[in-house]
């Protein structure tokens, strides 16, 4: 294989990596932040704010993250809302993983049992403590394979953000491509997601092994 | 207004080509779930097997794919091996294989999770009766997995079809390069085209999807009352 090759191109695709980091890690932990408020709303079933929950995890789970960026992109601005192609990226993740997230949050908090959520009360432990000792602990253990599992997801999606016009890793390797390194560029693209999201997936099934508590989160 | 959508989407010809591109879609969707079934129940029987070097490479082969994504093994595929080889690939093709590779990984693993939720009583009674391995896994394990499958099965075929988009990338006329083609051309004399085209392929796939992820949502609650 031609080395000079990787030398050359080596910093593009840095660069492009670097860019999908970024815009994983943002998707990522506003994703979580949304998928637990709209958890919270459903956890304690408050009015009407759940029927929009409903209909909004309904609908991100339903449509592609690409047709979202579209819309974000291309559709938007005719309504008078310019959004520049990082924030449509990380709008777009996080209207997607919010859902998903929100049902990954749904599905733990839900799986405590209510002789749990009693006992504690009947301990005299507050609406706080009882989310902070009771409930999170086993409700994470439940919530975590499935947390891991939307985040590998957000970040394998980023592979589409090249339509909002960024030069993320698919870009990078598009361009190199048209100079006929089809195979070298594209094992670059191959090792970079590796090297991406390889940690991450390894990071997560250590975590998950040592939220498993005695007897609970099976 | 209604001038306007009308124009964006119904003119010409251009609804019958959305529809064209819609239809594409969810062929490629199709073909790619049927064969992913067809392929994964082997697989998967074989990954529950006791041999330790099928269970390792097919470990291995669905870690890979999880961990990849579909985009960029549809970039290798599509522009690496019509390069390299005398055949030429069609994107066609390649989307069908790619779409499968990923299907028979989840499908495996589906199924591996499915028949080894089935009591090993159920193995060794068929052999007691002196069934063959084939006989045992078709006639006893698989009729009482497929229930547990089923809501599973039914998630990937919506989620093929959330994935299908991606083809766009290697130069399929699918639903979104008939849109953009839509939105350039009428998208001149009206400034609103991309907001109808895109919102309209936006409905389409919820459309199309939300009413499978019931389906899949109500299988599940049905499998675990049962």
């Amino acid at each position: 294989m031609d080395t000079s090759f990787i030398s050359q191109s080596l910093p593009l695709f840095a660069k492009a990596t670097w860019l999908t980091l970024v815009l994983s890690f943002f998707g990522v932990v506003f994703s979580i932040v949304v998928g637990t408020f709209c958890a919270i709303i459903n956890f304690y079933k408050i009015p009407v704010l759940r029927r929009i929950v409903y209909a909004y995890i309904e609908v991100a789970r339903n449509t592609p993250l690409i047709v979202q960026l579209f819309f974000l992109y291309y559709a938007l601005p005719r309504l008078g809302m310019v959004l520049d192609g990082k924030t449509c990226a990380v709008v777009g993740l996080t209207f997607l993983g919010g859902a998903y997230m929100a049902e990954a949050i749904r599905s733990g908090l839900q799986s405590v049992g209510r002789t749990q959520i009693e006992t504690g009360m009947s301990l005299g432990f507050g609406k706080i403590k009882l989310m902070r000792y009771i409930i999170i602990p086993q409700a994470l253990a439940v919530a975590l394979p499935v947390i891991s599992a939307t985040t590998i997801f957000l970040m394998k999606e980023t592979s589409v953000v090249s339509i909002v016009a960024l030069h993320d890793l698919l870009y990078v390797a598009k361009d190199l491509l048209k100079e006929g390194h089809a195979l070298q560029s594209n094992l670059m693209l191959v090792v970079c997601y590796l090297i991406l999201i390889l940690p991450v997936s390894l990071g997560f099934s250590y975590l998950e092994r040592r939220s498993r508590f005695a007897g609970f989160g099976a | 207004m209604l001038d306007s959508v009308h124009n964006a989407l119904f003119a010409g010809e251009n609804f019958r080509r959305l529809m064209e591109g819609l239809g594409l879609t969810l062929w490629i969707s199709f073909l790619s779930v049927v064969l992913s079934i067809a392929l994964g129940i082997p697989a998967g029987l074989l990954m529950s097997s006791k041999n330790k070097f099928l269970r390792g490479f097919f470990r291995l082969y669905l870690e890979f794919i999880r961990v990849m994504p579909i985009l960029v093994l549809l970039f290798f595929f599509y522009y690496t091996l019509s390069r390299y080889s005398a055949i030429n690939l069609s994107p066609f093709f390649v989307s069908v294989m790619v779409f499968t590779m990923w299907g028979v990984a989840e499908m495996a693993d589906l199924v591996r999770a499915a028949v080894t939720s089935i009591p090993a009583h159920q193995r060794e009674s068929g052999r007691a009766l002196g069934l063959s391995e084939l006989q045992i896994n078709f006639l006893i394990i698989l009729p009482q997995a497929i229930r547990r499958l089923l809501p599973g099965v039914i998630n990937l075929t919506t989620r093929m079809i959330k994935t299908t988009p991606f083809v766009f990338f290697i130069n399929m006329v699918d639903l979104f390069k008939v849109g953009q083609q839509i939105v350039e051309v009428s998208g001149m004399r009206d400034r609103m085209a991309s907001v109808w085209v895109y919102g309209f392929i936006f409905i389409l796939f919820f459309v199309i999807c939300y009413p499978i992820s019931l389906f899949s949502r109500y299988l599940e609650n049905k499998y675990q009352s049962a």
